[in-house]
């Protein structure tokens, strides 16, 4: 079963490189081209693309290419001629610690505030919750980052942007990156709180949950040992989304606080027109997609005992 | 799943396209607040928020081509000749320069500097910083700048640099932000290293996030270079640049909104600098194509606009209005006689009716990466245009590509577009970079035979007052034959905190004082 899905992101992920490969051929010109620009001569694109071995066919370059970023060779940037692999490596590792802490913050919040709602349902804080929650979705990522800015930063309560380099300490990277942090949670919360709420409302009308209330058990220990459990897989799974969204999709709140993560370089990629770092960003993207939505397949599957013992 | 929100953020393949000659001209302008003048102290991290920046930048100084990089390459080098705040040429590594017949020039290279290395600076590091722009596998932007130079050579102490014809311009052209000394290893630089003899040594740098540099207690020059530390750090979203300011992350900050000029000077922690110089806004037409091969259509146009009103709206005040000048007024040769060109629908009615027309009915193709402001400046036209009969429809093309799709009118379809133009201080590299017959960058596909007969004879003319002439006559001829409206000059306008002092007077020739506010600036 967990093979199977397995076997299948793997699949998945090959066609995503197909696709990714298939793009950058479609552009016109090729990359000899693109990198020499108005100063190419016949010689000089001769011997550029033999150097960069584009007189090779398509499924050889493909190979090269696929082979070369399964073992963390992404090939140089066009533009500044740069390894890719380390062009990305520090980035990825921040854009990774900033979804990270804003998993830590908002996974817990929005289950908390969904299991209440769900507990005290149609009451104020339920109410209170739930506009909450959708205000904060509702306004753009951008919005809500100034307000937090003129709130938390103008006061001098935080930094309004980051500065962080490797030597940063542990510490100091989570005081300086609270602000994008908290930017992200208010704008991913609403959708797991709602979907926390309405998976376990929709258990809370079935014969067992009935049953357990028969029996006498408080309404806390009916929610968390009875229904939770049952909807955790439709948690999850809004939860890996919502993780995946938090590495890929992060550009503007990288933008607003000078985040050096890896949003900012796809962006400025596909300014310079930089094939090699859009390839590699692309793919990056993908897997991590690819790779949560399989994590998420494999604890819903593992929460659920009729789905592992399958007879 | 929402869709990632990408902003419009200032893109900067500008500078690629305009950056050839960094040199400069004279500019006695105070910033309209300045500081009283204090005694210089060392010490202090001075952290600079700048507008561009990309993880696609080069440490390569024939790719230079943003403010970032340049301020960077400001930090850790020096020149042969640096340009003064008062655009008068300093020496720096050339201790002195000379010439007899204006082709053959020695720079005698001053002793007792080091690189960062510890490396003496030598004669044979000069001609490999230089030559490094020159040569058939050059890719150095300014090599068409260069390309007069036959031959350089190093001569004990001194550099020998041999043209093939005379030009009196070349101590300038040794200022451009793109030829630093570096050390030379057989002949060559290695374009990859951070090493120079500049005022900061290179600790740490990430392209398009941040660069960290540390005073260099070898430096040559003892008034220079105060602060301790400099970091830069690349804010490319204008209010987070903004924010940095007013919440002391940084201490300066370029290219400030207008719109949030008044409430900045409010919270009373930074001040403006606006510094008028010679960079300039416009709008180029293809004088090869109809109706812009007609003089009479290029008039009308150009009676057709209000360039009082484009400098309130557009530039928020900050800047001056052009008679379709490319000269600007820290020019040595500004040519302040000609007849001033104001809004005037009848006279464009006039010039329409000499090219034979009742009406006209013209594209123009526009877009902010031209300018910040470009689309709206192609309303304003569109607007007082109509008053002369022109229909202008303002075309808004996407920012992204606009300098290798629409500007200069690869496609034959933007014939008339926007652009936007760095101050030159030399009249002759500005007019030899976008006016000359030919030229790459010619935005206007102009060919006018008495200007480009007056370029080449002003360039070795020796007779001050022959040159000033001539340069008056070309700037005649191109404000009211040429190809390109320019309805105005821009300020450079930057906000430093109010803890950071500067000299009373900031130069004119580039942003951020010629670049080197970190030299020339101190923490008060």
């Amino acid at each position: 079963m967990i093979a199977l899905r397995f076997a299948l992101g793997i699949g998945l992920l090959f066609i995503v490189s197909l696709i990714i490969f298939g793009a950058t051929e479609l552009l016109p010109g090729d990359l000899a081209q693109q990198i020499l620009g108005q100063g190419a001569t016949p010689e000089t694109l001769a011997a550029l693309r033999e150097q960069l071995g584009l007189n090779d066919p398509a499924p050889v370059r493909y190979w090269n290419w696929l082979s070369g970023a399964l073992t963390g060779d992404f090939g140089v940037s066009l533009s500044n001629g740069r390894p890719i692999s380390e062009l990305i490596g520090a980035r990825l590792g921040n854009t990774v610690f900033l979804a990270l802490y804003a998993a830590a913050l908002a996974v817990p919040i929005s289950l908390v505030l969904g299991i209440l709602a769900a507990l005290w349902r149609n009451s104020i804080f339920d109410r209170a919750a739930n506009a909450g929650a959708l205000t904060a979705i509702s306004f753009p990522e951008f919005f809500v980052a100034y307000i937090l800015v003129l709130w938390l930063a103008q006061t001098g309560l935080f930094p309004s942007m980051v500065r962080i380099n490797p030597a940063t300490t542990f510490g100091d990277r989570i005081y300086m990156t609270f602000l994008p942090a908290l930017t992200l949670t208010l704008v991913v919360t609403a959708h797991m709180m709602r979907m926390t709420r309405a998976a376990i409302i929709n258990l809370m009308a079935s014969p067992y949950i009935e049953m357990a209330r028969l029996k006498g058990l408080s309404p806390l220990r009916i929610v968390l040992r009875h229904a939770l459990p049952n909807a955790l897989a439709p948690i999850i799974n809004v939860i890996a989304l919502n993780l995946a969204y938090l590495i890929t999709g992060v550009v503007v709140v990288e933008v607003v606080f000078v985040y050096p993560g890896l949003g900012q370089l796809m962006v400025d990629a596909v300014s310079n027109r930089d094939i090699a770092v859009v390839q590699a960003v692309a793919l990056i993207f993908a897997g991590a997609y690819v790779a949560l939505n399989l994590i998420a397949d494999v604890l819903s599957t593992i929460t659920n005992p009729r789905l592992m013992h399958r007879r | 799943m929402k869709t990632p929100r990408i902003p419009a953020m200032p893109m900067t393949r500008r500078g690629v396209m305009k950056s050839a000659a960094a040199v400069t001209a004279a500019g006695l302008i105070l910033p309209h607040t300045s500081m009283p003048a204090r005694a210089q102290t060392r010490g202090g991290t001075f952290r600079v928020g700048i507008g561009h920046g990309s993880t696609t930048d080069s440490l390569d100084p024939g790719l230079w081509e943003n403010l970032y990089v340049q301020t960077f390459a400001a930090c850790r080098h020096n020149y042969l000749i640096e340009v003064g705040s008062d655009g008068q040429l300093v020496p720096e590594i050339a201790e002195s320069w000379d010439t007899t017949d204006g082709s053959t020039w020695v720079f005698t290279i001053r002793q007792g500097v080091t690189f960062h290395s510890g490396k003496d600076v030598t004669a044979e590091d000069v001609v490999a910083s230089i030559n490094h722009h020159r040569g058939d596998d050059s890719t150095s932007v300014v090599k068409p700048l260069l390309a007069a130079i036959t031959d350089v050579q190093a001569d004990g102490n001194t550099v020998v640099v041999t043209l093939e014809a005379p030009n009196a311009d070349l101590p300038y052209l040794m200022t451009d932000y793109h030829i630093p000394i570096m050390p030379g290893m057989d002949g060559r630089i290695d374009p990859a290293s951070t090493d120079g003899c500049g005022g900061y040594i290179v600790e740490s740098f990430e392209h398009g996030v941040q660069s960290t540099v540390n005073r260099n207690p070898n430096y040559w020059k003892s008034d220079r270079a105060w602060f301790d530390r400099v970091e830069l750090v690349s804010i490319l979203d204008p209010a987070a640049r903004l924010n940095a300011l007013i919440t002391g992350e940084v201490h300066l900050i370029d290219q400030v909104d207008p719109a949030t000029i008044g409430m900045l000077e409010s919270r009373g922690v930074a001040r403006i600098l606006s510094i008028p110089g010679n960079a300039h806004y416009g709008f180029p037409m293809d004088s090869r194509q109809a109706p812009y091969d007609d003089n009479n259509v290029r008039l009308a146009l150009k009676y057709a606009l209000d360039r009082e009103a484009m400098v309130d709206v557009i530039l928020g005040g900050h800047g001056a209005v052009s008679n379709d000048n490319p000269i600007g007024p820290a020019n040595r040769y500004f040519n302040t006689e000609m007849e001033m060109k104001t809004y005037d629908p009848d006279r464009a009615r006039f010039h329409l009716r000499e090219a034979g027309l009742d009406s006209l009915d013209v594209t123009i193709a526009v877009a902010d990466a031209a300018f910040s402001g470009a689309v709206d400046a192609g309303a304003m036209f569109s607007e007082t245009a109509r008053a002369a009969g022109i229909n202008l429809e303002v075309n808004r093309v996407p920012n992204d590509g606009y300098w290798s799709n629409v500007w200069l009118n690869p496609n034959g379809d933007t014939p008339f577009c926007a652009t936007y133009w760095g101050g030159r201080a030399v009249e002759d590299h500005m007019f030899t970079t976008a006016y000359a017959a030919g030229a790459d960058w010619n935005e206007g596909h102009w060919n006018n035979e008495r200007f480009n007969e007056l370029l080449i004879a002003a360039r070795s003319e020796v007779n001050e007052e022959l040159r000033r002439e001539m340069y008056m006559e070309m700037q005649q001829i191109v404000s009211f034959e040429g190809s390109t409206i320019i309805p105005m000059y821009n300020n450079y306008v930057m906000a430093v905190a109010n803890d950071v002092a500067t000299p009373e007077q900031i130069s004119a020739n580039w942003n951020f004082d010629g670049f080197r506010c970190v030299e020339r600036w101190w923490m008060a």
